[in-house]
């Protein structure tokens, strides 16, 4: 018995590196303008074992995307490759994919067991490897002692809880996509089933690719995040590094709460001129041949100071853990975050940027 | 907390009680008092108690007509819904198709009971009828106004021909409401088509298909028109289902009495049927 669960638990290091190249896809018969494309040259490489997600608002294409690499949707151009095979041309069976969706998928009309039992089934796998495998499943997730009940009795997030299951009983599948499975889950059950699946991951080791459009499910579940924006993945990094260097402004306010403030700015010879005011920023700007400049800088790095760019405050709001000041400068809105003890001058104040983590995008794109 | 006693909202109950009342109480409280008395007319009426109960329960005529009626709704039942399932399950789920489809199916719903009747008359007639003449031109003796197995197999394709099409649209609803990530996640269990047709699709077609064999049984069990016009009830008493032999009972002969029971037994057979299925086939519902 042991040693058959060793065989088993074997068959989970069997999983595969993911590779994405140059995929798109359009809904559409013909393309004549990139907003036809659903999503536009996408190339990721994910390692085996990995937790990944998938950032970005609805309709940016990310749904395409998982739907591509499970199979259900042949994409118009690019390859698929796992573990440098490609397998473009396979069926979602022949994949070996998992993918859990937004809503809880169940068989009705069957107990806990037999739908968890229903992918081992379907590929003919003997009887009492099932029952083993089911049991360890269900036990993992804290399912067993619903097991005989129908499944069309639970809830919301105990039938979630089928839909992961049905995927991790399969002991080889190479990868584990999630399609924002939370989004029908109680906001307090949320919290506990993300850890649940992050602790999944610690223990299984397998291939998850999350899709979300909630940063703090992104940032909290996946070691790796791709965010992406109309298509297109705009950056690809770790939390941190979203946060810190976002490499479009886009990723800026999308990630953070408030987001980056984002200022227009004009580029003479190697100085950045903000509301008429020269300012320090991370970068050393050698081109500009960009029709749009701006600035990026998160509220968290910008503070009072005696000199620098002059704004109105317009509001304080205090959120218990920090500040958030509300400002105008002379071309445009600034947001600021500052200790909850910290005091905030009224009326006219100046503005200083930290400069490491101040950047200059031209048009959207950090101009490295 | 007391509730603010309130009876005035009662008035506004009354047109609805005024108007049942008028469309159903007080024409079934007619069928009620013919069905426990004698009349000969003139608003003279006699006490007979449930004699006329006891008269049609043990009558073989309405024990021969309420057989024909049970076997013709069983063999309706049992060809239009798998039919009617299988046809939504072949329909196209989306493109120019789906319009045509859906207005072709409607049409035998909007033809007139007794338009349909009339139609399938003249076309089963097996000297001039394209269907009679041809089946007689291919060597079959076919006559549905004289032999027995005919007129049912006729008045059976008939009704096939005008509902089908409810269960159909019916079925096609049911299937078109299930989300599409059903079939998804069948696809990567590795779920064969005869698995997603039992465990998605029937089950998540259930309700619509309760309503369907509920309508389908209900039209079926109180049957007229058609069969009327198109084999008048023959040949002999071989069509002539609950209905047809009720309006003949009541019409025909004017025994008011006995048709009147009849009517009250044969309304409770078909409520007791549909609150026995509907009953069963929603005892595992849960409450949500």
């Amino acid at each position: 018995m042991s040693l058959f669960i060793l065989i088993k638990m074997k068959g989970w290091y069997l999983m595969a590196k993911v590779t994405l190249k140059g995929l798109s896809h359009s809904y559409l018969k013909t393309q004549s303008s990139d907003a036809d494309w659903a999503i536009r040259g996408v190339d990721i490489d994910w390692n085996d074992g990995g937790a990944y997600a998938l950032l970005g608002p609805s309709g940016c294409g990310k749904t395409t995307l998982l739907n591509i690499i499970s199979g259900l949707i042949t994409p118009t151009k690019g390859d698929i490759l796992f573990d440098d095979k490609i397998i473009s041309g396979l069926s979602p069976v022949e994949r070996n994919i998992a993918q859990i969706f937004q809503f809880p998928v169940i068989y009705d009309t069957m107990t806990v067991y037999d739908n968890l039992a229903f992918p081992l089934k379907n590929r003919k796998i003997p009887e009492e490897e099932i029952k083993v495998k089911v049991h360890e499943i269900a036990e993992m997730l804290e399912l067993s002692s619903t097991l005989n009940n129908r499944a069309s009795g639970l809830t919301a997030d105990g039938k979630q809880k089928i839909s992961l299951g049905r995927g991790l009983v399969r002991s080889d599948v190479n990868a584990i996509m999630f399609d924002e499975p939370l989004t029908v889950i109680d906001p307090h059950l949320k919290w506990i089933l993300r850890s649940k699946l992050k602790e999944l991951h610690q223990k299984i080791n397998r291939t998850m690719i999350y899709v979300t459009h909630d940063q703090t499910e992104a940032l909290t579940f996946a070691d790796q995040v791709v965010v992406m924006h109309e298509g297109q993945i705009v950056q690809t990094g770790t939390p941190v590094e979203l946060f810190e260097k976002p490499k479009h402004t886009f990723v800026g306010y999308f990630i953070g709460s408030p987001g980056m403030n984002v200022l227009p700015c004009q580029i003479k010879g190697n100085d950045v001129i903000v509301n008429g005011k020269k300012i320090e920023t991370h970068q050393q700007i050698k081109k500009n041949n960009f029709n749009k400049t701006e600035v990026g800088v998160r509220p968290e790095f910008i503070s009072f100071s005696n000199e620098g760019i002059p704004v109105k405050v317009l509001s304080v709001s205090n959120t218990g853990r920090h500040k958030i000041i509300d400002t105008e400068s002379a071309t445009g809105k600034i947001k600021i975050i500052a200790k909850s003890n910290e005091d905030i001058p009224s009326g006219s104040a100046f503005l200083k940027f930290k400069k490491e983590y101040t950047y200059t995008y031209g048009d959207s794109w950090i101009i490295e | 907390m007391n509730k603010t006693v309130n009876q005035k909202a009662w008035f506004f109950v009354i047109p609805v009680f005024v108007l049942v009342a008028f469309n159903a109480i007080i024409p079934l409280m007619t069928v009620v008092n013919y069905a426990f008395q004698e009349t000969f007319g003139n608003n003279v009426f006699m006490w007979e108690g449930t004699r006329w109960f006891k008269q049609i329960m043990l009558s073989e005529r309405f024990h021969a007509s309420l057989g024909r009626q049970f076997l013709f709704t069983f063999i309706i039942l049992f060809i239009q819904i798998p039919l009617g399932i299988g046809i939504a399950l072949t329909m196209p789920k989306e493109g120019i198709g789906v319009p045509v489809c859906l207005v072709l199916m409607s049409m035998p719903l909007l033809i007139p009971w007794n338009v349909v009747g009339a139609m399938w008359n003249i076309f089963a007639l097996p000297d001039i009828g394209f269907l009679g003449h041809s089946l007689n031109a291919l060597g079959f003796d076919y006559n549905f106004t004289q032999q027995i197995g005919d007129a049912w197999f006729t008045t059976i394709l008939m009704d096939v021909w005008h509902w089908t099409s409810l269960v159909v649209l019916l079925s096609y609803a049911g299937l078109r409401s299930i989300q599409p990530a059903y079939y998804q996640a069948a696809e990567i269990d590795g779920a064969s088509r005869w698995a997603i047709f039992t465990k998605i699709e029937l089950p998540k077609m259930k309700k619509v298909l309760t309503i369907a064999i509920l309508l389908r049984f209900m039209d079926s069990f109180m049957i007229y028109t058609e069969p009327f016009v198109l084999t008048g009830g023959g040949p002999g008493n071989a069509t002539a289902f609950l209905s047809i032999d009720l309006v003949k009972m009541a019409l025909g002969q004017f025994d008011l009495g006995p048709a009147a029971a009849m009517s009250l037994i044969y309304f409770f057979i078909v409520l007791l049927v549909c609150w026995v299925f509907y009953t069963l086939m929603m005892r595992n519902e849960e409450k949500s």
